[in-house]
């Protein structure tokens, strides 16, 4: 079975959620729309305080080329713009809507009756889901229009669809594909029509055998949309990964997946641009797995974008006792959360509890050179080397090294015997490293 | 015998050939190097901890000699004696130094500002702010993991262990400004030391409104604006949510410590307040 040639790690899959039917969650009192996003500029306010908003209505433009435009994704008057608490615990700008009802925008098509004929040309899809707001949903959130238009000179060959989920306990894009394959199916031809490829391909790890049954047997009628079963190996979900996985080949260090002719989308984001282009519904819902071993009733809730992650827990059975550390995202790379009252951004995938005996970290030792992350590595690089240059300071040394290409996968902290914070280290080197090089740019 | 003689011999001829040439060479290829290098090496405190800006004292002591005047280069170690004895072998005159010294400003001790989580990560202030805002509700204020102590060279910081925030000692800080680059919150400012090591500074530089920092720390500025009201010297200015205290025109009144209602204007060195005083801070309180 095909999986990625470089590193990996495979932790229990702990997929408690898996096949539950996902529940909509109530409404909150007050949503907290982000305008800002993990990557780019944030977007600007166009509503003022007292303005009354209906749901999919714009309430933030795009500012600038790296960055979308964000809905209201409740009905209701706005309470005030003001800075909120985000999943790293710092305060960004938001949007406070206090709800009342629920008030949709008269343009959304909200029947469920599946639209399959695909009237628009590819200017015109980009063009909706740039007004759509829609962002990879995986977890890096980056504009998906910007993804969909290639730089001059280079042609896309073929779509990768990232239906991987490789992270453990995470189950919202699986049991997206069970219950709406047929809107995703369609979601891919309007993504292959964007980029004016006619070979997609689905890649979803070997742990999902019912939605590869699924989208298999659905994909039938579809013309060059290909399911690929994959072993399942974590961070498989990573572009250059999932690219090597399929298509196998290599995406060179620095360069972008356009470089061996494939656009990545997740399996998430072609079900938000179906109904961006086919239903007019802009992105400001999505599925999000509630899950933990102490959690009595696991779950997945489809939620609007905004509601406060406290009140999505309580209607999911509220917070267990035995609780060390809130995750928002999977264990491998979720943020872990300093307090609930984050509202849900387009990018959380999920809320994981860990209990207290799982979540504290161990002592770290000293490094014996068992090479153990380097052969974790999916990228190829020597963390334990990284790690140690960063401790002193050595970022010349560090970028020699490719400290860039990490993909904070947190693959080599996993597999470290001596329990060594190896990812902290290089993702502080790689965030100095980083603004090395821009000053460096910006001068020249 | 005579091989002995040869030996000699060989070696003698070498040796004062190589003399010599070495003599010639030297002579054709020699440096003169300032003297006055040396002796301003001597003059300073041999601290090398970069506060000057310079590779340690013997690059200051280069860019002493070679500058024209002593305009910009100060020793902070050694401060207005050290520039006098520089300027004294050099001939040239030496500015005052204003002696500064280094003030942690916050106040948010663990009784003062709750903590929401706890971190269990690396022990590293710069590891800890590069992955979230920190364990309390004031993303703005002390970590308390210690960048600055391992950053002090002359031992002069510490971490109280009863406040879990750091403390300068006065006597041993030198103002290099080695923990000013370490704290990754820009907590710490080098400030004028004032007359008798007398100050007043605002111990807070959170910058979220004063509704919000209230809830997060009870010593927080809330930029009231009470204490530029105050002030009769144009001292305090606000932006952001947050007074400045300019020492340049800081008279040290102690009006503003006075009006303050949440503690965050602090006062270094005063003898205690009179009973006048006192009856004064009750009525506004």
């Amino acid at each position: 079975m095909r999986t990625f040639k470089i590193g990996g790690v495979h932790p229990k899959e702990y997929k408690l959620s898996a096949g539950k039917k996902t529940q909509i969650a109530l409404l909150p009192q007050q949503a907290i729309i982000p305008l800002g996003h993990y990557l780019g500029a944030p977007s600007t306010a166009v509503v003022t305080k007292g303005d009354i908003v209906k749901v999919g209505q714009l309430i933030g433009q795009a500012n600038g080329f790296v960055s979308a435009n964000v809905h209201a994704s409740v009905s209701g008057i706005v309470a005030k713009i003001d800075d909120a608490i985000d999943a790293s615990g710092y305060k960004r700008p938001a949007v406070f809507i206090d709800v009342d009802g629920d008030d949709w925008l008269e343009t959304i098509d909200r029947s469920s009756e599946v639209k399959r004929e695909i009237i628009f040309t590819s200017s015109e899809i980009i063009k909706k889901i740039a007004d759509a707001g829609i962002v990879g949903l995986g977890g890096a959130t980056f504009p998906t229009h910007v993804k969909l238009t290639p730089p001059k000179g280079k042609k896309a060959e073929v779509l990768v669809i990232n239906a991987v989920e490789c992270e453990p306990y995470l189950t919202c894009d699986h049991q997206l594909m069970l219950e709406k394959g047929e809107e995703i199916l369609v979601g891919v031809s309007i993504l292959m029509k964007a980029i004016n490829v006619n070979r997609a391909v689905i890649g979803i790890e070997n742990n999902k055998k019912d939605a590869i049954a699924h989208l298999s047997q659905l994909s039938q009628t579809f013309t060059g949309i290909e399911v690929v079963s994959l072993k399942v190996q974590y961070p498989q979900g990573g572009e250059k990964q999932l690219i090597d996985a399929i298509l196998g080949r290599q995406v060179p260090s620095g360069a972008i997946p356009i470089e061996v002719g494939a656009v990545v989308q997740n399996v998430a984001t072609a079900f938000a641009v179906y109904e961006a282009v086919q239903k007019n519904k802009p992105l400001f819902e999505r599925i999000i797995t509630i899950t933990g071993k102490s959690m009595r009733v696991q779950g997945n809730f489809w939620v609007r974008v905004g509601m406060p992650l406290a009140n999505v827990v309580e209607q999911a059975g509220g917070m267990p006792e035995d609780t060390g550390k809130i995750v928002a995202g999977g264990p491998m790379m979720g943020r872990s959360l300093s307090t609930l009252e984050v509202a849900v951004a387009k990018g959380t995938a999920g809320v994981l509890f860990i209990p207290t005996l799982e979540s504290t970290r161990k002592k770290m030792q000293n490094c014996m050179r068992c090479a153990k992350c380097v052969s974790a590595c999916p990228m190829g690089l020597e963390p334990y080397l990284l790690m140690g240059q960063s401790e002193n300071e050595m970022w010349t040394e560090m970028e020699s090294n490719r400290v860039m290409d990490c993909i904070e996968c947190g693959c080599c902290a996993y597999t470290c015997p001596s329990n060594r914070p190896l990812l902290d280290y290089v993702r502080y080197g790689k965030t100095t490293v980083a603004g090395i090089i821009q000053k460096r740019n910006a001068n020249k | 015998m005579n091989l002995i003689i040869i030996s000699l011999l060989t070696l003698v001829i070498v040796g004062a050939a190589s003399a010599i040439i070495l003599f010639f060479v030297s002579k054709k290829f020699e440096i003169v190097e300032d003297h006055r290098i040396d002796e301003v090496e001597e003059a300073l405190p041999a601290a090398n901890c970069g506060g000057c800006g310079f590779p340690g004292c013997r690059g200051f002591a280069i860019a002493c000699v070679k500058a024209d005047t002593l305009d910009k280069l100060i020793c902070t170690v050694g401060g207005t004696p050290t520039m006098e004895k520089v300027a004294a072998i050099l001939g040239k005159n030496a500015v005052a130094v204003v002696p500064t010294v280094a003030v942690v400003r916050c106040g948010g001790t663990c009784d003062l500002r709750p903590r929401t989580n706890q971190y269990d990560g690396v022990s590293s202030c710069i590891i800890e702010h590069n992955l979230y805002g920190g364990e309390t509700a004031c993303t703005w204020g002390c970590l308390g993991l210690g960048d600055c102590v391992i950053s002090c060279k002359f031992d002069a910081i510490f971490i109280n262990p009863e406040t879990l925030l750091p403390e300068v000692d006065e006597d041993k800080c030198t103002s290099c400004g080695a923990c000013v680059k370490a704290c990754p919150k820009l907590i710490i400012e080098l400030r004028k030391k004032g007359p008798k090591s007398r100050r007043i500074y605002v111990n807070c530089i959170n910058k979220d409104k004063g509704a919000v920092n209230k809830k997060a720390c009870s010593v927080a500025c809330i930029g009231c604006s009470k204490c530029e009201k105050e002030c009769d010297f144009d001292a305090i200015t606000i932006g952001a949510n947050l007074a400045f205290i300019d020492s340049n025109k800081c008279t040290l009144c102690r009006k503003c410590v006075v009006v303050c209602p949440t503690s965050a204007i602090v006062e270094i060195n005063f003898p205690p307040k009179k009973a006048k005083m006192e009856t004064v801070a009750e009525s506004v309180k």
